[in-house]
Formats: structure tokens, sequence, C-alpha cells
């Protein structure tokens, strides 16, 4: 009561309890496990995906296989340039060398999902045709035949 | 005689930040971004050592799309917007009126889920993408994107005549005999021999 306040009066706010702080942030902890995906690889190049409306969830991440198109990332332009380059895997190489990936990839997977193989192209909306045209010629050398433009869910026009 | 030892309560302080510890190493070690994508089947190589004889598809069987390296798309002969370009291929695709300079259509039949045969003129239409190898994958993306919504929307418009619904909703049977019916069928096959660098 108002009236009881002293000066000088010093009363002690109660301690906030801390006692259900781990079992808030535990809830934080399973909602990321739950929902997110180990990270599989470094993305050695910088892409901004273009955008589509009619895209569909890719459905066995096992048997998807990425290849990235884009310019290298900036602490690696000193030594690979500000080309676009492929990357496959944890280095940068040539579209010539996406038969032996293609085949180092299939045969990881079972014999039963390898017909099932998905090829995710992950590339660079101002990446140019023609680089994109020799990973796909490619692609169908290496019998790599079902793909996927990786491509951001967005409002279309 | 009783033990009165009280056994120490366990503290609970530090499993915050355990949880906490947990929770930094899930942040970082992995990603949100599911992968989504526009699918594509490419078509297969042919053998290299039997000669491909040119495969003769009629005229009024194929759309032409060239998009050249400037974003400017053309199809069939005619310039045009890519506002314009789902309408356009939609009507190649179904040639509702029977247009002679529109595809054929070929009566097949398929098998529903009950056994019984559906007939359905099924377009003989093929939408050939071309580019140039300066052409943006942006633009590809994005004229890739309005073929398949058209694609997608003739679908759903067979499926609410048939089935009575749209086609995401449909069981698998049923958005297999829409498959058949309606085939995706977009050739973004060879590059342009007149076009290499």
């Amino acid at each position: 009561m108002a009236v009881m306040k002293k000066s000088g009066d010093k009363k002690e706010v109660p301690a906030i309890s801390t006692a259900s702080l781990p079992d808030v942030i535990f809830m934080i902890l399973f909602f990321f496990m739950v929902s997110t995906t180990m990270r599989e690889q470094e993305v050695m190049v910088r892409y901004k995906l273009p955008q589509a409306t009619e895209v569909a969830k890719l459905e066995k991440k096992s048997l998807v296989s990425t290849i990235n198109i884009g310019v290298p990332a900036s602490h690696m332009q000193a030594q690979y340039g500000t080309a676009p380059r492929i990357q496959l895997n944890d280095s940068f190489k040539s579209a010539r060398d996406i038969g032996d990936f293609i085949g180092a990839e299939r045969d990881q997977l079972n014999e039963a999902d390898r017909a099932q193989m998905t090829i995710s192209i992950k590339a660079d909306q101002y990446t140019k045709m023609g680089i994109i045209t020799d990973v796909k010629q490619e692609l169908r050398r290496a019998n790599a035949l079902k793909i996927s433009y990786a491509a951001l869910e967005g409002e279309g026009y | 005689m009783g033990n009165n030892r009280k056994t120490p309560e366990v503290r609970a302080d530090s499993q915050a930040d355990i949880a906490f510890l947990l929770l930094i190493f899930f942040l970082v070690a992995t990603t949100m971004n599911s992968d989504k994508g526009l699918s594509r089947v490419l078509p297969p190589l042919p053998p290299e050592d039997v000669k491909v004889e040119d495969q003769k598809i009629k005229d009024r069987n194929v759309l032409l799309v060239f998009v050249n390296a400037a974003g400017q798309i053309m199809a069939g002969d005619e310039s045009m917007d890519i506002r314009g370009l789902k309408e356009k291929a939609k009507e190649f695709i179904t040639n509702a009126a029977d247009d002679e300079n529109l595809p054929e259509k070929k009566d097949t039949e398929i098998e529903l889920e009950d056994g019984s045969k559906w007939t359905y003129p099924v377009s003989e239409g093929v939408i050939s993408l071309q580019t140039t190898r300066d052409t943006n994958y942006e633009v590809y993306i994005m004229v890739q994107n309005e073929l398949a919504r058209a694609f997608n929307e003739v679908r759903d418009n067979v499926a609410m005549n048939k089935f009575g619904s749209v086609f995401e909703e449909l069981n698998e049977d049923q958005r297999n005999a829409v498959t058949k019916a309606v085939p995706l069928k977009i050739s973004e096959a060879e590059p342009r021999q007149g076009a290499k660098k």
C-alpha cells in the first residue's frame, strides 16, 4: 500500500524464475532438428536462384545430386576469377567432368534406385544458357535424364 | 535408525546452457532450404552409330519458342511478351476449335482405375524451346515456367471435366490418366546449330 511506503524502503523485486528456460530452449531445438537438414557440401559459388511459380518439391533427398553453377564466392575470386563456374562436389570442374561425377554418384546408389536419380541444377539467374546447355548435353551423354532446375517459389511476373 | 540423509537435488541451472549449445550447433550445421524446382526429363542422346533420320514432324505439330540473348521471345512466328506466352501455349495444346494450323489430335484409349477405358483426343503437339548461348538463364526459367503453367492449367481443365476436381486433388491413378491425356511435351533438345559460338 502506497501509504505505508516510506522513502528509503528497499523492496526487493523477486528474481525471475529461469526454471522453464531449458524447456523453452529445448522446444526451439527440436523445431530446428525437425525442420532442417544437414548441410552436405560447402557451396563455393554465389547464386541467386530464379523464381518460378510451378515448382515441385524434390522428393527423396538421397537420390538427388546437385550441380552448382555460378560466380565463385568472393573469397575465392582471387584464385578462380569471376566467370561463372561449375561446382561438382567440393571443387570447380568443367563440363567435361560431369560424366565422371554422374558415374560416381550413381555408384553410391542402390541398383534399384539408380533410375530414379535426379540431378538438381542450381544455377545463378544471370548465368548464360551456353554453360547450362553444355551441362545438359553432358548429362544426356551420361544418361542422367531426370533433372530439376532449382528455383524459388515466387509470384510470377 | 531411519536414514535422514537427503539426496542433494540435481542442479538444473546449466541445463539451459547445454540446450543453447545444442541449438547453436544445429543452427550452424543445418540448412533450412528445401529443394524445389522445375522437374524435366531430358531426351536420351541418339546412339552415335545410328544415323538419325530427320524425324518428320508436321509443321502444325510444332510450336517453336525461341528466346534470344536480349530476352525477347518468339513463339510460332510472332514476337511475344512473356505474359502472352501462356495463352498461346494453351491454345496450341488444346486446339479447341480443331484448327488446321494447330496440332493434330489422336484418339487414345486410357485405362482408368476401375478398368474402364477413357478415350481422349491426345494432342500430338510438341513445344520446342530453343535459346542462344547468350540467353539469360532467368529468362529461360521464366519461359519454362510459363509453359509448365499452360500445361498445368490444361490438365486442371481436363481433370475438372473428367473427375470433377483439380489435378492436385486427384488420386495417383487419376493423375496418371490425366498426365497421359495431356503429356508434358516440351522439347529442349538440341542446341540450335546455327547459333553456335
